[in-house]
This record gives C-alpha cells, structure tokens and sequence, in this order.
C-alpha cells in the first residue's frame, strides 16, 4: 500500500505535479538558478488572440472600464491645488464568478479539458475557487476546491466561509481544512488518488489568462482617450494579477507605471492559529505579497509564473481601515458595492492619485463581487466580535491584529513605499541559497530580468 | 437517525500534532490539521459522532466522523457596525456639500 505519510508525499511532489500539470518543469530548467521563463510561458501555446477567444466563449473579460469621477473628487479636495489625477476602475465584479480570478480559471480549465483530465483541483481559500468552479461547471468537468478556512475551535472567516458556499452553488466539492501550510499535502493526496488536473494559481495558463485583463485596460483606455493611462495599480498577493496584468500592458505596447498594492498586515503569522481570526483581509496583504515577491517559487508548482518583481515599478502598502474606508465610499459615491480585498488597489490610488497633477490617469484593474461574508460590514463586526478595537483616528497607528483605524479624514489614507532595493535584493539572496556554487553569467542575466535591474544591481547583492 | 444517501459533513483528523510540518509556529503545531467533507452517506444508518463513509459529489469515498446533517451556511452581513454611517457622512459631505 503507498505510503500517505507526510514526509512520503511531499517527496512525490514533483512526480505528482508533473502528472496533475501536464507540463515538465525540467524542460526550462538550467541546472542552476536560471530558469527559461519566457520559454516555459510560450509553451502553452496560447496567445494573447486564443485567449480572448477562449474567454469570449466562457463569457469572459471585456469587462467595463468606469471613470470613478466621485472619488477623483474626493481626492482632489485632500491634494495639492492642480494636483488629483483621474481614477479609472476596471469592473472585474462584473466577470462570470464575481471577480478577475476568472481569467485564470478559464484557460487552466479549458486546457485541463482539452487535455482529456476528468476533472480539475485547485488549492484556494480565495475568488478563484469560484473560479475554478464556474469554468467547471461550464466545461463539465468534476472539481475540487481545498481551502484553509477555519481556526482550531471551528471558527470560520466569513469571507472564506462565503467562498465555499459559491463554490458549491457552482457545483464544486470543497474540503476545509484548519489553519496550516499542510494544505498542499492534502491537495497532492488528492491529485493523486483523483489524477484531476492541477488549476493552480500560478502555472503559465493562469497567469496567460490574466495577460487579457492589461491587454484590454490599454484597448479600452485608447479607444477613448486616444492616449495611454499613466499608471496602473495591482492589488498583489501571490503576484499573478500584477504578473499577468503587465505582460498584458505590455503585449499592447503600453507602458504605463506598474504599482503593487497590499494591505499591510506586518505582525500577523499567516500559519498561526490564534492569529487567523484577527485578520480583516484574507488576500491582498503583505503576508502572501512579500514573501512571494522575494520568492516567488514557495508556490504549488515547481516553478511560478507568476514573479511580480519582473514588472513592478513601485510597491504600497495600505492598511486595513483605509481599505474599509475606500470601499464605503465607493459605494455612497459611485453607487458601486464591492467587495473590500479587491479594493486594496483602490486605496492606494485614492493616495497615488494626489501625488499626480490632475491631467493624468490611474487606472485600478480589478473590483470583487460582494455579499455576506465578504463584506465591509460583516468583515468589521467579525473583527469586533474578535476583540479588534475599531475607531477613527490617524491610520499611522494602526496595528494588525490588535485595532482597524479608520481615517479621521480621507487625507490620511496613505500609500506607504515598501523599499524596492530590499525586495529585489531579498530575492537575489533566496535565489543564491538554492545553489552550492558561484552564480553563472547567465543567472546574474536571469536575476537581473526576475528583479527589473541590471547586472551590477545583482552583483552588488550577491552577498 | 441518519439514513444512507441523507447529505451529511464528517469531521478529520489529517495529522496528528507530531506529524505536522516543522515549519508551522508553536501555536498551530500543538494542534491537529483538520478537515470536514461533504457528502452522501453510504452507511445504512448512523448517529452524530459516528464513524461512517461518504460519497462527495465528484465521487470520492472519504471516512470521518459524522458531525452534521444537512450541513447550512451560517454567514452574514454580521452586526451594523454604525461608524460606516459617519464614513458616509463625510465623503458624501466633501464631494457633495453639507446638506447630503
């Protein structure tokens, strides 16, 4: 009988992930730090064109680019005189499943199903569980969704809660597991025993998929300003939106100021138990954002597709109470009730948007579906009920985990600069440990493209 | 009492505390992984805190303890929380004047 043991099945992984893929990682791999990135993307053979295709047959993309005239105002009463630029939403509530995650689910699926697999497993505690289960349910194909979603006493986050629950509206199957990183155990064992395709977040049809999502904001902001936007802000996570949302711009030869946002959860361990429940925020934040910047391969498949530091010019960080505060006025001034994580990047261009002189443009590429759980409301009266101290005063003192301050006044809200040379440095050092020897010409020539630097920069971080 | 083929959720130990990753933090090491399925019973007939089998809706046959019947979602919109009252008020007062 095989041997279900912890240590025994994360010692098949890449056996098990080969199977659940499709794809062999080794056929980009150098034998040191250096991978073939651009190659191992190109080998799903989809291009930007099929993948439009594929969406527009699931009823996918095209979603409305919204000028948010209201909260431009809003932030040009707390800016300088001349200064407020125009903020743009890019309505991705408005996809099949409620938010952008769809894009990715749709080509993993439709490949998976192209492929022959019998059904689909995707390791998720976030939208893209629902995502994986409407393009499944479309395609026909059976589906697992593995979420981490309660503490040990039970207790589940309303947001996650609220996820499983669409999940199975779609039809899904969806395991739930207590807090821990042994959820990618759980998730092989079941690859294994169901040989279903892995719809993982991070393989190059999830990230391909989100490629259309840039791609459109540049068709849809061209064809109606005749110019490009100056900036676009991604709410950043495991990095595949801000990843798949810059090849798309820059598909479509725009090069507009990429900007990764999170909401800053500094202090919160994301694997502790007691501290699960003291979060507001279930994605977005820092404590998947940054450890996936500066290593992007801790994901579920050998190598990520997603590696955000390729293309960020700048990353932010805003903080829970700010988030809240944005997403209500959003909804009180642009009539638009959204959910509060895909409004991350919302807030932090809210502050970008002060920084800029009036005449240019941000856009903010995602908004979420909203509804009990995933709510402002039902997120703060969870966190109330969890002893979280919620008031207004300065969001400088905010401390995760222990209080939400919402701004006394909209000016308050702060986009914060994560320092790029630390990030970018970190993932030279995580890529440097991998290796028993001195790094290659051509992994000083890969890590200058992974941290949008140049050789020197490696160089001068090697050590 | 349960009947075969009613939709039930069952309750699993995964790990044991000392079969848990090394990496995870004291608190979360001290405990159980846990996971709860959903599926249709196969047993003929059990009570609450049984061991019995399901049947999940991909087809999967999973063991665990019987911990509900007819498992419902219990989320919310949660307790009013009055302070999004006041964001209201002051965003609505900024853009549109006093009296909105």
């Amino acid at each position: 009988m095989q041997d279900n043991s912890y240590n025994a099945v994360m010692a098949r992984k890449n056996q098990i992930m080969k199977a659940a893929v499709g794809m062999d990682y080794d056929d980009f791999e150098s034998g040191s730090i250096a991978f073939d990135y651009e190659g191992m993307m190109a080998a799903t053979g989809y291009t930007i064109d099929s993948v439009r295709k594929i969406q527009h047959d699931y009823n996918i993309g095209d979603t409305p680019l919204i000028e948010l005239k209201n909260i431009t105002a809003l932030a040009r009463a707390c800016a300088p005189a001349g200064f407020g630029a125009r903020i743009f939403v890019k309505d991705e509530a408005a996809n099949l499943s409620g938010s952008f995650k769809v894009r990715r689910a749709c080509t993993s699926i439709y490949h998976a199903k192209r492929m022959g697999y019998k059904g689909v497993i995707a390791a998720t505690s976030g939208n893209y569980g629902a995502a994986v289960a409407a393009c499944a349910a479309k395609a026909g194909l059976k589906c697992i969704v593995v979420q981490e979603c309660f503490d040990s006493h039970g207790v589940g986050q309303p947001e996650i809660v609220e996820k499983a629950r669409k999940c199975e509206a779609l039809g899904a199957e969806v395991v739930q597991l207590t807090v821990g990183p042994e959820l990618f155990y759980m998730f092989l064992r079941m690859l294994e025993d169901t040989e279903y395709f892995n719809a993982s977040l991070y393989t190059p049809f999830g990230v391909a998929g989100v490629e259309t999502l840039g791609w459109e904001i540049a068709q849809q902001f061209r064809a109606r300003f005749d110019r490009d936007p100056d900036m676009v802000v991604a709410t950043n996570a495991g990095g595949g939106n801000l990843t798949g949302t810059a090849r798309g711009l820059l598909k479509a030869g725009c090069n507009a100021e990429v900007v990764a946002a999170s909401v800053n959860l500094r202090g919160l361990h994301m694997a502790s138990d007691t501290q699960f429940n003291l979060k507001s925020f279930t994605t977005g934040h820092t404590g998947f954002g940054m450890p996936f910047a500066t290593w992007p391969d801790r994901s579920d498949v050998p190598r990520s597709a997603a590696r955000p530091l390729r293309y960020m010019d700048r990353y932010v960080t805003v903080n829970q109470g700010e988030v809240f505060y944005i997403t209500e006025a959003l909804a009180v001034l642009e009539g638009m009730e959204k959910g509060p994580a895909g409004n991350t990047s919302l807030a932090a261009a809210f502050a970008l948007a002060q920084q800029l002189p009036a005449d240019k443009c941000i856009v903010v590429q995602e908004t979420e579906y909203t509804g009990a759980g995933k709510h402002v409301n039902a997120q703060l009266s969870f966190a109330r009920q969890n002893g979280i101290d919620i008031h207004f005063g300065d969001p400088e003192t905010d401390v995760p985990g222990k209080n939400i301050v919402f701004p006394s006044h909209p000016s308050l809200i702060k986009a914060r600069p994560a320092d790029m040379e630390h990030l970018r440095a970190s993932l030279i050092h995580h890529a440097v440990k991998t290796i028993d020897h001195a790094p290659t010409d051509e992994d000083i020539a890969f890590l200058a493209e992974e941290t949008k630097t140049g050789a020197d920069f490696v160089r001068n971080h090697l050590v | 009492m349960i009947k075969k083929g009613d939709w039930v959720q069952i309750h699993v130990i995964v790990l044991e505390p000392e079969q848990r990753a090394a990496s995870v933090p004291e608190d979360t090491h001290q405990l159980p992984l846990e996971m709860w399925v959903k599926g249709h019973m196969l047993n003929e007939s059990a009570e609450l805190g049984d061991t019995i089998s399901v049947l999940t809706i991909t087809g999967r046959t999973v063991e665990g303890r019987l911990c509900a019947v007819n498992p419902s979602y219990n989320h919310s919109f949660g307790n009013f929380i009055p302070e999004l009252l006041e964001i209201d008020a002051t965003v609505k007062g900024i853009v549109f004047g006093g009296d909105r």
